[in-house]
């Protein structure tokens, strides 16, 4: 069993009680709720005559039924359904007293995106939401978990989950990481190494000199796809980059209290000589960029490697058939393989750095002929900052359509969907069938930086062959000067 | 069943004994158990015809040969590696628990999906790659045959034989004592949880 990692302390400092069936009930410190997965929770609650026990501890969004075009946003929405998610949700957190971000509030997004943007997720926290990709809030030191629509209720009913402590595998990425690859080709490598099936009864704490290195958002984006590793959360010890992040953030602690807070941070470190259960070792020295050929998370190669072939791989079966419906051909890289649709945005890659980062590679250039791009930033609050330092200007110059906040074309639950057979260049986390909407459409997943890149040749480019703009807009641009003006 | 009603009656689930519906293949994720467009629904009511949909269908929107057509009436899923991964999606159990599924024997099961099933009464139990494909193959050959599942005994019995496998203890116990349900024995310690709250740096925002 682990010892004296942050995953430890910060269960220990949760635990409520011991249950009957062997589980800890654990105290949940940060409840991010939306619309898709609520409502049959707070009925149930309903139907129990309770109340939500700790509405101070519960923020609500909506993200992945909204429209992002911006002409689409009118009450009533279109999409009737929709609207009555939207309803039922706005009539619940008004009811349970629950902050909420609806359509009408400019911070509205993805809660994974506001969550952390707007400094409710803090280090030594434990973070649920009805989302796998809860695992996101790992980046700050938390205990990031997705939850389902039943635990949803328990958590409404008593701030609390039933659940078992995992194993901790310390996932150690070394080396340094090369001009155009960053955050997401360090995460989609993992998981090729270790399996979509390789983090099953684990979380996986990520260290070592090429997390380290990371920003905010580039470990936001690595925790967020823990779970397509199969880990049930992935975290990252807190530091200085945590702390200067959340130093200001609307809902962060501030002055003294940011001081006193920090300790507190500090305390919950993984101790030098933690015991972990597992401790693995993986080399980014060197990493190409990183591309899916295939249908799950782990069917990743280097932009300039060859796909494998089906008997190369763990699973020459799902290769196969994986090939058969992404149409690549083993043997040859992914570079040239054409695209129809280019997508930026979503709760792993919709963050402010990541658009700079597609910037630099789109500045002066253009979309090529036929594709469709779509710039969706994560955030009201992502959005306005991209305009107030001029970047949507260099998104819109190039011919990538440029949306409001949501969870839009990674699962397609509004007008956003892949169309037929199309093939997309993805910043989102998820290549399986039917995902973006379309059971004969495919996605192949990159980073933003490859995305732009993708969108500009119209097939997979290998970006560190583009010769990028230094810098993109003016970085220190207030947004809400912005909006003011 | 489930009576998630009051939250009152939680049965005890000792055993499932039925037929099988077979599944073959890797990773299935909740994406094709059940696609993302039918989770526009603000009750989990409809979710049983929704469970492997486009699976079910062919190119012309015609029923094919797909296990949830062709082993109406089964209630034991035989599954393979790592079934339910991806979305959190409680969307997903409740469509198999509704089509009829009482219990999944499999390779693994991704965690969120395992515990969605615990918190719905579905047991799942998890056997060795040979000892599922095995499985598999008899209900192909033997599609009305009797399966149990035995969650006591954490085995699967069929054909005069008996498998053994692994219900998570967390599991085991909630069905046997039936308080899979978790709500109830939770909020009696909702003092405590309250204590916890106060105790922690961060509550006082």
């Amino acid at each position: 069993m682990s010892r004296g990692t942050l995953y430890d302390k910060v269960w220990e400092r949760h635990k409520v009680a011991d249950l009957p069936n062997g589980q800890d009930q654990l105290f949940i410190g940060l409840h991010l709720v939306h619309e898709v997965t609520s409502p049959q929770a707070f009925g149930m609650l309903r139907e129990r005559d309770m109340a939500v026990a700790f509405p101070d501890r519960t923020v609500a969004t909506t993200d992945h039924i909204v429209p992002t075009d911006p002409e689409g946003r009118e009450r009533p929405l279109a999409d009737e359904r929709a609207e009555e998610m939207l309803t039922h949700l706005e009539h619940n957190t008004e009811e349970a007293g629950i902050r909420f971000f609806g359509l009408d509030d400019d911070r509205q997004g993805i809660a994974h995106v506001v969550g952390p943007e707007l400094g409710f997720v803090q280090p030594g926290m434990t973070v649920v939401c009805g989302d796998s990709h809860t695992s996101t809030h790992g980046a700050f030191g938390a205990i990031g978990m997705g939850i389902g629509t039943s635990q949803i209720r328990d958590v409404f009913a008593t701030g609390s989950i039933s659940a078992d402590k995992k194993a901790v595998r310390r996932v150690e990425v070394t080396g340094e990481l090369g001009d155009g690859v960053g955050a997401k080709d360090v995460i989609l490598h993992v998981i090729r190494e270790l399996g979509v099936d390789g983090g099953v009864g684990h979380v996986y704490e990520y260290g070592g000199e090429a997390i380290r290195s990371l920003d905010m958002e580039g470990r936001l984006a690595v925790c967020n796809m823990s779970i397509e590793g199969g880990a049930r959360a992935g975290y990252i010890n807190p530091d200085e980059t945590t702390y200067e992040y959340l130093r200001g953030r609307e809902f962060a602690p501030e002055g003294d209290e940011f001081e006193e807070r920090k300790e507190y941070w500090e305390s919950i470190r993984s101790d030098e000589d933690a015991q972990y259960d597992d401790w693995v070792e993986v080399d980014a020295d060197d990493l190409a960029p990183q591309v899916s050929w295939g249908t799950n998370p782990e069917q990743v190669v280097g932009v300039d490697e060859p796909v494998p072939a089906p008997d190369e791989t763990r699973d020459p079966e799902a290769a196969e058939s994986a090939q058969d419906h992404t149409e690549v051909t083993p043997g040859e890289t992914m570079e040239g393989h054409e695209v129809d649709v280019a997508f930026l945005g979503t709760c792993t890659n919709g963050r402010v750095a990541d658009f700079r980062e597609a910037a630099r590679v789109l500045k002066g250039r253009e979309v090529a002929d036929d594709v469709r791009a779509l710039a969706v930033p994560g955030s009201g609050t992502v959005k306005r900052k991209l305009e107030a330092e001029g970047i949507d200007q260099v998104f819109k110059d190039a011919g990538f359509q440029w949306r409001e906040a949501g969870c839009s074309m990674c699962l397609a639950m509004n007008d956003d969907a892949l169309e037929g057979d199309e093939v997309c260049a993805s910043s989102s986390n998820r290549n399986y069938v039917g995902r973006q909407g379309s059971t004969e459409g495919r996605t192949h997943l990159m980073s933003p930086a490859m995305v732009a890149a993708a969108a500009v040749e119209g097939a997979v480019t290998d970006v560190r062959e583009f010769d990028v703009a230094e810098s993109v807009g003016d970085p220190d641009a207030d947004a809400d000067a912005e909006v003011d003006a | 069943m489930s009576d998630d009603g009051d939250g009152a009656a939680v049965p005890a689930i000792r055993r499932v004994a039925g037929t099988g519906v077979p599944l073959r293949g890797d990773d299935i994720d909740t994406d094709q158990i059940l696609p993302a467009r039918f989770l526009k629904a603000v009750t989990f009511d409809d979710m049983g015809e929704y469970a492997f949909y486009d699976q079910r269908r062919d190119a012309d929107g015609e029923l094919n040969d797909h296990p949830f057509n062709e082993y109406q009436g089964a209630n034991v899923l035989a599954v393979n590696d790592n079934f339910g991964c991806g979305s959190s999606r409680e969307h997903a159990p409740q469509g198999l628990m509704r089509w009829g599924v009482e219990a999944i024997v499999g390779e693994s099961f991704a965690e969120i999906f395992q515990d969605n099933c615990k918190s719905l009464g579905i047991a799942t139990l998890a056997v060795d790659h040979e000892d599922a494909v095995d499985l598999q193959d008899f209900i192909e050959a033997n599609p009305d045959a009797g399966i149990e599942v035995d969650v006591r005994a954490e085995t699967v019995r069929y054909d005069g034989k008996t498998v053994d496998g692994d219900v998570p203890d967390a599991m085991r116990e909630a069905l046997l004592e039936g308080i899979w349900d978790t709500t109830a024995v939770m909020r009696t310690n909702l003092d405590r949880a309250k204590e916890v709250n106060d105790s922690l740096p961060y509550t006082d925002d």
